[in-house]
């Protein structure tokens, strides 16, 4: 299938590619199953005031599921814990110009973030 | 010419999906056009009354002996078609409905092309009772399974010859014995077997086979279906019109269509042999190229294989985004993730694969154009490509951690 260019420069240039150690200020939220064909790992590093200082990611999957992936790191970096969580996967859809076959993608990328925060919360609470 | 040697980055992707189809060889161009434009032999085959008609019906009788030459059988005995999808359609639903007072039952396996199965499907939805049987881990059918299935009342089996997944080939002879031991017709889809591996009809207990072109260098849109004339086959035609090929397919002939897979046919027969050498050569050279790396797994038996095809899987590693990082390389991926299903090849599921390989696997199909140098850049492709994805896989990780995959609990989606 032919690719849009967002998710090509994406796919090609993974931006944030990488894990960090566990600790307390990270939350990890790993998300999808292998058979299903895709797998998000997504990272956060969470300052004490609550603001994204970082994030990191590992997709196993399509080209969408890792630009999608991509993207996500990108947008949630200096966001807030809810300022993260209100990113809708129809917003990640639309930036990367998702076909309606490659939108679970984009949902897999939501429920990533969710994830991840809910994984740093807990952790925290 | 200057700037002959400049552009080589823009050169077109190597094909290496020779089972998907082929290119028309050029000697095959050369005869078909003898069969088409104005001042040409364009003769319908079944004017009988002028000569236009006359050399045109030659023609296809020439391409009837060629295409019956390459598998041992009688020129009678070869009925055209438009590919084998029809004549999977033809043989199966032929067969089932001109014995349906006999019995109501077919037995063909998991692995089999879709123009198969869902004919199958089609008999199921017209009362008819379908056995799908499990291949062995290595896609072979086990005899004894085979035996198992078959009943009273069973009056077809279809196994194909060579599959085109993973290139396994079948013991056709042996699955034949048993259906004649029985009196059940027996129909094989050689789409990707003939002119690859040794066919002789006169001596294989087949009753039916089914034939493509354009998988051997002919042209797409035309194929055959062997009936075996002794003892004699019967089907009912599925198709209905002026009684073109003994009855059994009406439509005028495609007279161009025919000679080309006549000729490519032809040059099957003659070359054949060579031909496997060299793609067996080619084939090893790819896989010993790429085996070293880690969890590399071959999918369907090694030995009994053509030599033309090898379907890896490259474990941790999605199909679909090592295609699209191997975008200089024209292959095909076990892996659907575009479908609304998320089902991975159903061929590679049925041989037990788990779903993370049939997810990470490629078909690599070598042909009659396939080069060493070609070889040589794949190679290259496929080992940065695969490691480039490993390193974004939140799964080599794990693997490279120790952790077994099966004892998380994944939210299936």
């Amino acid at each position: 299938m032919a690719y849009g260019e967002k998710v090509l420069d994406h796919y090609e240039n993974p931006r944030n590619v990488g894990s960090f150690d566990s600790a307390d200020n990270v939350g990890t939220g790993m998300v999808g199953a292998p058979a299903c064909g895709d797998v998000m790992k997504l990272q956060i590093k969470v300052s004490d005031e609550g603001v994204i200082e970082d994030a990191v990611f590992k997709t196993y999957g399509c080209g969408s599921a890792i630009a999608s992936s991509s993207l996500l790191t990108e947008w949630v970096k200096g966001k807030t814990l809810d300022e993260a969580q209100a990113i809708k996967n129809t917003e990640i859809a639309e930036e990367l110009a998702l076909p309606p076959v490659k939108i679970h993608c984009s949902v897999l990328a939501e429920d990533a973030i969710n994830a991840a925060v809910a994984d740093y919360k807990q952790k925290n609470n | 010419m200057s700037d002959q040697t400049t552009h080589e980055s823009k050169e077109q992707p190597i094909y290496l999906d020779y089972s998907a189809t082929t290119p028309i060889d050029p000697r095959v161009v050369t005869e078909m056009l003898k069969y088409m434009g104005p001042d040409s032999s364009f003769g319908n085959p079944a004017s009988r009354s002028h000569s236009f008609g006359w050399t045109a019906e030659a023609a296809v009788e020439n391409a009837r002996k060629q295409v019956a030459d390459l598998v041992g059988a009688n020129p009678k005995e070869i009925i055209f078609t438009s590919g084998a999808t029809e004549s999977d359609n033809l043989a199966i639903k032929g067969v089932a409905h001109f014995n349906h007072k006999r019995g109501k039952h077919i037995v063909t396996c998991k692995t089999e092309h879709k123009a198969v199965l869902d004919s199958c499907r089609q008999l199921e939805r017209e009362g008819y009772e379908v056995t799908y049987l499990d291949p062995m881990q290595n896609g072979l059918i086990d005899l004894k399974v085979l035996e198992d299935a078959l009943r009273d009342d069973t009056t077809l089996v279809s196994i194909m010859h060579v599959n085109n997944e993973i290139g396994v080939i079948q013991d056709i002879e042996a699955i034949g014995k048993i259906c004649r031991e029985r009196k059940i017709i027996f129909h094989v889809d050689a789409a990707q077997s003939a002119g690859k591996v040794d066919i002789n009809l006169e001596e294989l207990p087949v009753d039916l086979m089914s034939f493509s072109a354009h998988k051997i260098y002919g042209p797409k849109g035309i194929g055959a279906l062997y009936v075996q004339r002794k003892p004699r086959v019967r089907l009912e035609a599925q198709m209905h019109g002026g009684g073109h090929e003994r009855g059994m397919r009406s439509g005028t002939l495609a007279t161009h269509q025919i000679v080309g897979m006549g000729e490519a046919f032809r040059i099957a027969k003659e070359e054949m042999v060579e031909e496997n050498k060299r793609l067996l050569k080619l084939r090893n050279k790819l896989y010993d190229g790429v085996k070293d790396m880690e969890e590399v797994y071959v999918n369907g038996d090694i030995d009994h294989r053509i030599a033309g095809n090898i379907n890896i899987s490259f474990n941790y590693v999605e199909g679909e985004s090592l295609l699209m990082a191997l975008s200089d390389l024209a292959i095909s991926s076990g892996s659907a993730c575009t479908s609304a299903s998320l089902e991975p090849s159903y061929v590679l599921r049925a041989l037990g694969r788990n779903d993370e390989l049939a997810h990470s696997s490629i078909r690599f199909t070598m042909g009659r154009f396939t080069t060493d140098e070609e070889i040589d850049r794949t190679i290259r492709y496929v080992r940065k490509a695969v490691e480039k994805l490993r390193e974004l896989s939140p799964l080599w990780d794990m693997y490279k951690d120790g952790i077994d995959l099966d004892s998380i609990e994944w939210a299936a989606h």
